[in-house]
């Protein structure tokens, strides 16, 4: 072989790749700035953390020892902390407290996903015209911040609030009714909080259904109920699942909700994780939570991918 | 089946004594915004190919609706096989409709798309795969049951809609512009597949358009709609030779229209006089219509003969100058400005190649047309 053919052929087999392409293509920029993004605000913060989750807590600033540490006699002592890890799955308080969350937030997002269907399938049947205003109303909420949402609560609910001097007022009853406080109050909030969340992605995907796809069931002999079952919920699952997955998580961390309406049996990981912070100041066993928590989430989805590629 | 009663003697709607099988009785739709409906009346008899032609906007999706149950009118009746429809709700009438988008559910396959319809009527599986096998291979899709509906061209979804339609047998199936998502050689296909279809199983058909050419093509009648009202129903042939007013002779095909005066009845002719026709006209007679009417005297450009001598006898005939000639290939149409200024159209089959041809832009020739072939309108 001649040089120039070699040369040619080395040529050739960088014009052929994938990087040569992508580049040429600029789709590689474009893939860039999410890479970037997460390495920046992703994988560099979760590293530190996990970095500290095996060291210890000590007096000081910060609050945490280091895991290399220099001596005078040049001896690199390397102190890897593994007792949080061994206080997460040996305490019964993290575990509780972990199951909590999942248990609330299975909750809130079977109760999201059923009352946004409703509603969804609701706001896809009125005329046109009243779509953008119903969509607007939900998403009104949002523009509140959070913490008035769920603090609306307690001055509707309290001793002393709204519903209960109401009831007091026309002799319903005569002392004020405990609303605040307890698990139920927690998963309302839960619900209250997130259902917008859940029905924005799945009126997303019903407004793409063609609507004439809704009336051929009809026209098939398949009645309005049936075909709710069999047309509607199949054809938005996709935004059922966007749905879920927002509700989920966000819920699973929650902080305020349980704070605020929560009475000490509402335990849930978020406060378990501000108590240890804040109160405790132990960063390296919430560092450790926080991994252990999503080490657990990324087996689970992880598992679901699995199955799902083995159907 | 269609052809036994083109073939017999009397056509069903010809024949006093046959049942219609689909009455539209005196419907009205009053809508806030748009296509609303006034008063119309037809009926369809059994196993017809029944069209709705109309532009859009005239009423003619919204009676297919009203037929099918998906909208209810706020006056008059709907009967099918004698039995009133028109309070029940539209999962139960044996009717189905093809829509214009198809409406393939996107999640389901080919055949659990076709089997969908059985499947509310609690079939067994063994006789809902037999029937969807059957109707598979009547609209030649063997073999596509597995593929789901974004795999298929728009020719086959078409098809998956129409049997998904056909399986459910019912009595009557409602076509909403079925042919309009395909391309022109692909629709002209279709449209005798869809005729032999319906005849080899014999199910009515009232199917909806706004392509004049297929209407013609497909139907047994048709109805010409505008402005929510049904102007004319008749077979294509008579639509288009007999039209019974101005709008429905401009709405099929070509037409050159003149406004004119009934001057005299003869034996069997009419005499009109036009301002817009130098010479007097005559059309064979159509009824008794006043002397003096104010009347649209009609003939379609491909009734029209064109020479360059002067015809021999005094009527129905006019000079004038060819503007313009458009060549299609299979024929020519002539756009000749005659003497009151306006434009006549005449078309002729191209007999002579182009260069050979006996008359080119600018000459002045003569256009004649027989009296049967022209049209009176009063209205």
């Amino acid at each position: 072989m001649k040089k120039a053919d070699v040369l040619a052929l080395v040529l050739k087999t960088i014009k052929s790749s994938m990087l040569y392409k992508s580049l040429k293509n600029k789709k590689f920029f474009l893939a860039l700035l999410p890479f970037v993004w997460l390495v920046l605000f992703c994988a560099i913060p979760f590293s530190m953390v996990f970095r500290m989750s095996f060291t210890s807590a000590v007096f000081g600033i910060p609050p945490y020892s280091e895991i290399f540490q220099w001596s005078s006699d040049n001896i690199i002592k390397i102190a890897f902390n593994i007792q949080n890890y061994l206080v997460v799955i040996k305490d019964s308080y993290y575990i509780e407290s972990f199951i909590n969350s999942v248990i609330l937030s299975i909750i809130t997002v079977f109760a999201c996903s059923t009352l946004g269907l409703i509603m969804a399938y609701g706001i896809f049947c009125v005329s046109a015209h009243l779509r953008p205003t119903l969509l607007l109303l939900i998403s009104l909420s949002f523009w509140t911040s959070f913490l008035i949402r769920v603090y609306s609560w307690i001055n509707m609910l309290s001793a002393h609030g709204i519903v209960n001097n109401f009831l007091i007022k026309i002799g319903l009853i005569d002392e004020p009714i405990k609303f605040i406080g307890n698990y139920y109050i927690v998963c309302i909030g839960f619900i209250f909080c997130y259902l917008p969340l859940m029905i924005l992605p799945i009126y997303a995907s019903l407004e793409k259904i063609d609507k004439s796809c809704v009336e051929s069931a009809w026209n098939l002999g398949c009645g309005i109920y049936k075909t709710f079952w069999t047309l509607i919920i199949p054809m938005s699952i996709s935004g059922l699942k966007t749905g879920c997955l927002l509700v989920g998580t966000a819920s699973l961390a929650e902080f305020v909700i349980p704070e605020l309406l929560g009475g000490p049996d509402s335990l849930t990981f978020g406060r378990v994780l501000w108590t240890e912070f804040f109160t405790n100041l132990d960063w390296p066993m919430t560092c450790s939570l926080s991994v252990s928590m999503i080490v657990v989430f990324s087996a689970f989805f992880l598992l679901c991918k699995e199955e799902k590629i083995r159907q | 089946m269609e052809e036994s009663f083109l073939n017999t003697k009397r056509a069903a709607w010809e024949d006093p004594g046959a049942v219609p099988f689909v009455v539209v009785q005196n419907i009205s739709k009053s809508f806030s915004s748009s296509s609303p409906l006034k008063d119309v009346s037809f009926t369809v008899y059994k196993n017809e190919l029944f069209s709705l032609l109309g532009h859009s906007g005239c009423g003619k999706t919204t009676l297919l609706r009203i037929l099918a149950g998906f909208e209810k009118p706020s006056a008059g009746r709907v009967f099918i096989d004698g039995i009133d429809v028109t309070e029940i709700p539209v999962f139960k009438r044996p009717v189905n409709m093809m829509f214009q988008s198809y409406a393939i559910f996107p999640h389901l396959n080919v055949s659990e798309n076709i089997a969908f319809g059985l499947r509310q009527d609690k079939l067994s599986k063994s006789v809902i795969n037999d029937k969807v096998r059957d109707i598979l291979r009547l609209v030649n899709l063997s073999g596509f049951e597995l593929r789901f509906p974004d795999q298929l061209s728009g020719g086959q979804k078409q098809r998956v809609a129409l049997a998904r339609c056909l399986v459910k047998q019912p009595k009557l199936l409602l076509l909403d512009e079925p042919l309009a998502a395909l391309d022109k050689t692909l629709r002209e296909l279709t449209q005798f597949e869809l005729v032999n279809i319906q005849e080899s199983i014999g199910i009515t058909f009232i199917l909806v358009t706004h392509d004049q050419g297929e209407a013609m093509t497909m139907s047994s009648r048709m109805a010409v709609m505008d402005e929510g009202k049904i102007r004319q129903i008749g077979t294509p042939h008579d639509i288009y030779e007999f039209p019974n007013s101005k709008c429905v002779a401009k709405f099929i095909g070509k037409i050159n229209l003149f406004e004119g005066v009934i001057l005299e009845h003869q034996l069997d002719q009419i005499l009109i006089e036009s301002k817009e026709i130098s010479c007097i006209c005559n059309a064979t007679h159509t009824g008794a219509i006043p002397i003096g009417t104010r009347v649209t005297y009609a003939i379609r450009p491909e009734k029209i003969m064109i020479s360059t001598l002067r015809p021999a006898y005094p009527r129905n005939w006019v000079k004038g100058v060819i503007k313009e000639i458009a060549y299609v290939g299979n024929i020519s149409t002539y756009y000749v400005q005659i003497s009151s200024g306006k434009v006549m159209i005449a078309t002729l089959p191209n007999l002579l190649r182009l260069d050979d041809r006996n008359f080119q832009w600018e000459d002045e020739v003569y256009l004649f047309w027989r009296s049967e072939n022209s049209i009176v309108l009063t209205t």
